[in-house]
């Protein structure tokens, strides 16, 4: 790619939006994510016994809703993402691509 | 086409003649119904093999399928390369030899998917080509990066097949009665025929009917099993504790996961490792942009999610069934016939009688395929296009690649074999785990900082990556499953079953630290030049239009 078009990018408030929303979105779900994850391993690693409190008066254990927890809003982060970057990212970078249409 | 049917008709000829031999050994009778399902499918696979064959005319084709796969479909697909053997077999035999434990594998390998969604996916597709070095290799030197990428995802992909091709072994083996040597080599066979006709766009078409299938038939598993205990799973709970000998204690994290230190690195490697498995990674490149891209991640973690939930209620189903009085039937002197990973296969004759039986073993059969073709294709793109290609004869045409790439294929599906029959006895859902260590510690780091560090150098990538590379490979070598259970050697030298904490921290700090003293040249402008990488990889101006044919 041409420093010339490299730069014009760079310097297009929409590319700075774009980055800066994206990436904010990424960290703020992807420490979601890693926080949620993280704390179930530490918690199998550190302290088991937590996962084996039943839920109610049965023998089923939290360690199953939590489970199921992770699964399901692990889903739920990228239909968030998702729904943001196929609509609004998308069409920042649409109109980054026609503001250097010249150049490409 | 005719002499790829007649050899297999040979090949059924001998599996049956195998059947025979070993009849009496593992008293088992020949399935008919189970074995006629088996072979339609069989067939069916082929026929879409064939039809792939005639369409797959360029490199391209052949490793991409033309880039003209829809996110929805890709979606199917990544979770049909997700939702393998060892996914199917393996988690589902570790519920039931382990309860929770099990569990937690499955869930650790589902969030990956949001990370590489959120960090990775669309950088991907808009930097690369055909294999995920195209990334790396976008501003670094081409030979050390490719060279590295190829040994990474050669290791990554050889061990990963073996717990495929244990997997397969061992459902030929329960369904035909023959010895499980034969029924690997029947396995590698297959897969090269596959491979070495279809490549990717039959290998996708392969995964995405399989996912489909996959999921219907394990659904109908988990509806079954609930629908005996009026849809409470506490009521399956405690008929499962009833029948387990570790009993209540099977409802929570257990041994399995023994100490903090395996539970810190399995979870690592799991997580990490998702982003640095070659075969999926080669999928963000077989879609038309960036949007179908993450369309497909989302589609994919949907699937692999809801998989996970009913593999749960099957694992814990077949404790409770395979276990209980009526379960005896599938124990040979005490054991469960075929090893733990085949829990899921009994407990779908248990729940729907031969037929279902047949449809479940010729899902798993096709899903076996289906994934050791993916990750032949990656080996043999890693071979062929890094390698090849891009090192030793940059002026090679479409031809010789292509044509290397089916040698390569026949050359991993007998190291496959061989592996394959000396792991014979290994849970399979391990042994993935072992493999996403090795790409979470070899491909990772490389892919990642490529992507946002500008520091990033060839020498660092380079000395570093192989560095995460070998001690990722020695310390599997030297733990406790190759180093005692495989080699006999009496105590492990490295005594912790899941390397990754130590490999992925290796390798990253090797990668950083030969990165920051380089002070060459072309380390300088390797840093320049990633403003202009940046630029492509948000935006994917510039990028290779895999669509436009």
């Amino acid at each position: 790619m041409e420093k010339e078009l490299v730069e014009r990018i760079e310097n297009n408030p929409k590319y700075q939006e774009l980055v800066s929303k994206r990436t904010k979105l990424g960290i703020k779900l992807g420490a979601f994510v890693l926080v949620m994850f993280y704390a179930f391993i530490l918690t199998i690693a550190f302290n088991k016994e937590a996962l084996a409190i039943k839920v109610g008066e049965g023998l089923t254990t939290v360690a199953f809703p939590i489970a199921l927890a992770i699964l399901v809003l692990s889903f739920i982060t990228t239909l968030i993402y998702v729904r943001r970057a196929n609509g609004e990212f998308e069409d920042l970078t649409n109109d980054i691509k026609n503001d250097v249409k010249d150049l490409i | 086409m005719f002499k790829i049917l007649s050899l297999i008709a040979i090949f059924a000829i001998s599996v049956f003649a195998a059947g025979d031999a070993s009849f009496e050994a593992v008293q088992r009778d020949l399935n008919i119904p189970a074995i006629i399902m088996f072979f339609i499918f069989i067939v069916g696979t082929l026929g879409i093999t064939y039809w792939a064959a005639k369409k797959t005319k360029s490199a391209s084709d052949f490793y991409t399928a033309g880039g003209g796969i829809t996110g929805f479909q890709n979606g199917l697909a990544i979770a049909g390369d997700y939702m393998s053997a060892a996914a199917f077999l393996g988690v589902s035999g570790l519920i039931y030899l382990k309860g929770y434990d099990g569990v937690i594998y499955a869930v650790s390998f589902l969030v990956g998917w949001p990370i590489i969604l959120f960090f990775m996916a669309e950088k991907l597709r808009n930097l690369g080509k055909f294999t995920f070095a195209d990334i790396a290799a976008y501003r670094l030197g081409q030979k050390e990066i490719r060279t590295l990428a190829a040994f990474g995802s050669l290791s990554v992909v050889i061990l990963y097949l073996i717990a495929q091709m244990v997997g397969a072994g061992k459902l030929i083996q329960v369904l035909f009665g023959m010895e499980y040597e034969f029924a690997v080599i029947l396995v590698g066979v297959m897969m090269i025929i596959y491979v070495t006709f279809g490549g990717m766009l039959a290998t996708t078409w392969v995964q995405i009917i399989k996912a489909c299938l996959l999921l219907t038939g394990v659904s109908f598993m988990a509806v079954m099993v609930l629908y005996h205990f009026d849809f409470n799973f506490e009521a399956l709970a405690v008929s499962a504790t009833e029948n387990h000998k570790d009993g209540e204690s099977i409802l929570a994290p257990g041994g399995f996961i023994s100490d903090p230190i395996s539970a810190i690195s399995l979870g690592m490697a799991l997580m990490l490792g998702t982003a640095g498995l070659p075969h999926v990674l080669m999928r963000f490149f077989t879609v038309g942009n960036a949007k179908e891209a993450r369309k497909s991640v989302v589609y994919a973690t949907g699937f692999v999610g809801y998989f996970w939930i009913i593999i749960t209620v099957v694992g814990f189903g077949a404790i409770a069934f395979l276990n209980s009085a009526d379960g005896a039937q599938y124990f040979v002197d005490g054991k469960l016939f075929g090893g733990n990973n085949m829990a899921s296969i009994h407990l779908s004759h248990m729940l729907g009688g031969n037929a279902f039986l047949g449809f479940i073993s010729a899902v798993a059969f096709a899903t076996i395929l289906a994934v050791v073709s993916g990750l032949t294709l990656a080996g043999a793109s890693a071979i062929s296009h890094d390698i090849y290609a891009n090192v030793i004869n940059p002026n090679a045409t479409d031809e010789q690649i292509v044509k290397l790439s089916k040698i390569t294929v026949i050359i991993i599906g007998i190291i496959g074999v061989i592996l394959g029959i000396a792991f014979e006895s290994q849970n399979i859902a391990y042994m993935v785990g072992l493999a996403f260590g090795i790409a979470a510690s070899a491909n990772f780091p490389i892919l990642f900082l490529s992507i946002y560090w500008r520091g990033l150098t060839t020498r660092g990538a380079f000395i570093g990556g192989f560095i995460g590379l070998i001690t990722a490979v020695t310390l599997v070598i030297i733990g406790p499953i190759v180093w005692v259970q495989i080699l006999g050697n009496a105590e492990a030298i490295f005594p912790y079953k899941h390397p990754a904490l130590f490999s992925v921290t290796i390798a990253f700090v090797g990668i950083w630290l030969f990165s920051k003293t380089d002070n060459s040249k072309r380390g300088k402008d390797e840093k320049e030049m990633f403003r202009a990488q940046n630029v492509r990889a948000n935006t994917g101006i510039g990028s290779a239009g895999a669509v436009e044919h």
